[in-house]
């Protein structure tokens, strides 16, 4: 098994004026889970997205596996599975559509394999039905079943358990663990915390200032 | 290679400084051969055989319209900078280039169609020189407006270099496409002045011209550009220090 | 090399499939060229002379301004629902997607165009004979207004009200290919030689495809961060 480590060094990172993370650190490794918490606005989402390379920190940097994720962009991107604040869903195309499409630019995928992730995130039911029609934590199951499909090493995850039910909360959590287990790295924002074995998990709170 | 002496060049209070020494070396020299360029075109050169003293309009117009096709050059060079090396300042430079190749752009419509008005008889008529210099204006008025569209000042910087690269590409292309349009459409009958023979007296007065606005762009650009450097930096320790003294 | 082909085809298939889902905002463009077409007769002169003069003009300022009008949707929702970052994020390169997005966006938006500008110069009493030309200068100019479209659009992403700003982005830049579209068009009607202008439509065409997606591309990364 391939061990993967992932490690921000001193990040700062402004949006518009506002310089929301001061010097940050961190580092994450094979069957560990680090969870950021913090209030709204102390940049929970904005360490994610420097994490993923959607954003440029104004100094520091982020490495996969002892190189910048910027050097090679498109190794790095294939390597994770990135779930936003929004399901990136499409409300005219159903379930398992939405799913072909999203992942196959990633990986060629059967249908098969989206039935078996839609079951797992218990999504069978409504797999064909326009996902305009779903409610919003029904849209999240369908696309926690996008982030299994990718079959990345990394996962960053912004509030995936946002409008998920208790069954669907500890849904996250398995998922979680099971990625722990098969030697992932998972990176989550949450408001509340995940159900997940101590073991690996490391905390890293962001004060709002 | 050692590229500390980039990161040096390009740290805001350094080009401030740099800015603010070198802006008399470019403003005094533009306003002494601006004044001795219009005292030769105005008084000095012999009125043209054909046009008689309405000619010397030239010597307002033509530097105004070489300008105002330098600054574009100059904006798209600065934004390719800033966006490539990151350099906050280069995007400090193409922000400030923006307005005044846009006043240049509307100094050369107006004294082209002052120029026009005896010769042609209107104001404005589609002579291909005017329109891919209208159309300039456009390109300048977009690259603003995208500008103030956009809150985050570093997208707002990033966005617009992206455009005033894309623009750069197609300015060469606006101009001959107009070209090539007026070639189809041209009325014989509008040019009624042929290839003017211009005569050293003539030609002087001019060359100081070209010269002086470019230096004149110079010195406005470095100040525009001091003041926008201060503007981004407002919050940083170094720009209470200037204030303050 | 096949894996990004596939991607591609994705792409353009999810956006064909989700155009056919939601039609109206299909047809909105061409319905909208259709009308502007109809108010010229009205505005100057059902004389057929007059009409076939201006036919050029009334054809590509309409396709202009209609295509303009679909220009505005085609990032809009995939940069609302994430669907952008998850493209920036695939480990595909977010200008090739960005181009086939842009082929599925001319599929839906010129090529119709192009089909339909014979029914409106077929108003304009232009004559038949026209018509394979017409539909030729139109399909081959919008695909570089197409392209054009995609950096500007990429530029506006999360401006709110960008209409305006739009059109004040993308219609200075498409001047040559009003010009030489408008050109072509004309010598279409006169029944004279095309070569000239469609050689040059075809040219910015390929200008297009190789430099305007990379812009896109840095746009849309631009407009994300």
């Amino acid at each position: 098994m391939l061990a993967h480590r992932l490690t921000g060094d001193s990040l700062h990172v402004f949006r518009g004026e506002r310089h929301v993370l001061r010097g940050l650190s961190f580092a994450v490794t094979t069957g560990e889970y680090l969870e950021v918490t913090g209030g709204n606005g102390a940049g929970k989402t904005s360490l994610l997205r420097t994490i993923v390379g959607l954003v440029h920190a104004e100094s520091g940097k982020v490495e996969w596996n002892g190189r910048s994720i910027h050097a090679e962009a498109s190794a790095f991107h294939a390597q994770l599975s990135y779930l936003g604040h929004e399901s990136p869903l499409k409300g005219d195309l159903t379930p398992t559509e939405n799913l072909r499409f999203a992942v196959g630019i990633r990986r060629s995928i059967g249908s098969r394999e989206i039935a078996e992730a839609l079951a797992e995130v218990a999504a069978s039911g409504f797999a064909d039905r326009p996902v305009r029609t779903l409610s919003a934590g029904q849209r999240r199951r369908v696309a926690l079943a996008g982030v299994l499909l990718a079959a990345a090493p990394l996962w960053v995850l912004d509030e995936p358990a946002t409008h998920l039910d208790a069954a669907g909360q500890a849904l996250v959590g398995r998922l979680v663990e099971r990625q722990l287990a098969a030697g992932g790295i998972v990176v989550a924002a949450v408001h509340a915390p995940l159900p997940v074995a101590e073991a690996g998990t490391r905390r890293l709170g962001l004060s709002s200032k | 290679m050692d590229w500390t002496w980039f990161h040096r060049f390009g740290s805001p209070p350094h080009l401030y400084g740099l800015a603010g020494k070198l802006t008399p070396w470019f403003a005094w020299p533009a306003a002494l051969l601006i004044l001795a360029g219009l005292y030769g075109g105005l008084a000095l050169a012999p009125p043209d055989y054909q046009q008689g003293d309405g000619f010397r309009i030239i010597y307002v117009h033509a530097p105004s319209a070489w300008l105002s096709l330098m600054a574009y050059t100059w904006m798209a060079a600065a934004a390719a900078i800033g966006l490539v090396w990151r350099m906050k300042v280069a995007h400090a430079v193409a922000a400030s280039c923006a307005p005044i190749g846009a006043w240049f752009t509307v100094a050369a419509l107006c004294t082209g169609m002052l120029w026009g008005k005896p010769m042609w008889g209107t104001y404005w008529v589609w002579d291909p020189r005017l329109t891919a210099e209208l159309v300039l204006l456009f390109l300048y008025l977009g690259y603003i407006g995208l500008r103030s569209a956009i809150e985050d000042p570093q997208r707002a910087d990033r966005a617009s270099a992206v455009l005033a690269i894309v623009g750069v590409v197609n300015v060469p292309i606006v101009r001959y496409s107009v070209e090539w349009w007026n070639s189809i459409h041209q009325a014989p009958s509008v040019m009624k002045f042929g290839k003017p023979s211009i005569s050293w007296p003539m030609l002087t007065p001019l060359l100081i011209m070209f010269v002086g606005f470019t230096l004149l762009f110079v010195a406005l650009m470095l100040v525009r550009a001091r003041g926008e450097i201060l503007r981004r930096e407002r919050q940083s320790r170094w720009v209470s220090e200037v204030v303050a003294q | 090399m096949s894996d990004a082909w596939q991607a591609a085809k994705l792409v353009i298939e999810r956006d064909l499939r989700l155009a056919f889902r939601n039609r109206g905002q299909l047809l909105h463009p061409l319905l909208f060229f259709a009308i502007v077409t109809t108010l010229f007769p009205l505005a100057l002169s059902p004389e057929p002379s007059r009409l076939r003069d201006v036919a050029p003009a009334v054809l590509w300022v309409g396709a202009l301004l209609s295509s303009l009008l679909a220009i505005e949707f085609l990032f809009r929702e995939d940069a609302q629902d994430g669907t952008l970052e998850q493209y920036a994020l695939s480990g595909r390169s977010l200008t090739w997607l960005l181009f086939a997005k842009t082929v599925s966006h001319w599929l839906l938006a010129g090529l119709p165009l192009a089909l339909m500008s014979p029914v409106a110069a077929y108003g304009l009493a232009v004559s038949p004979d026209a018509m394979p030309g017409i539909i030729g200068s139109v399909a081959l100019g919008t695909i570089a207004l197409s392209l054009l479209g995609a950096v500007s659009a990429g530029l506006t992403i999360g401006i709110k009200r960008g209409g305006a700003l739009l059109s004040l982005l993308t219609l200075p830049l498409a001047v040559p290919l009003l010009i030489f579209g408008a050109q072509a068009t004309a010598r279409a009607i006169e029944g004279g030689n095309m070569a000239a202008p469609m050689y040059f439509l075809g040219a910015f065409a390929v200008l297009g495809i190789t430099l305007a997606p990379l812009a896109a591309a840095a746009a849309v990364r631009i407009s994300m961060e």
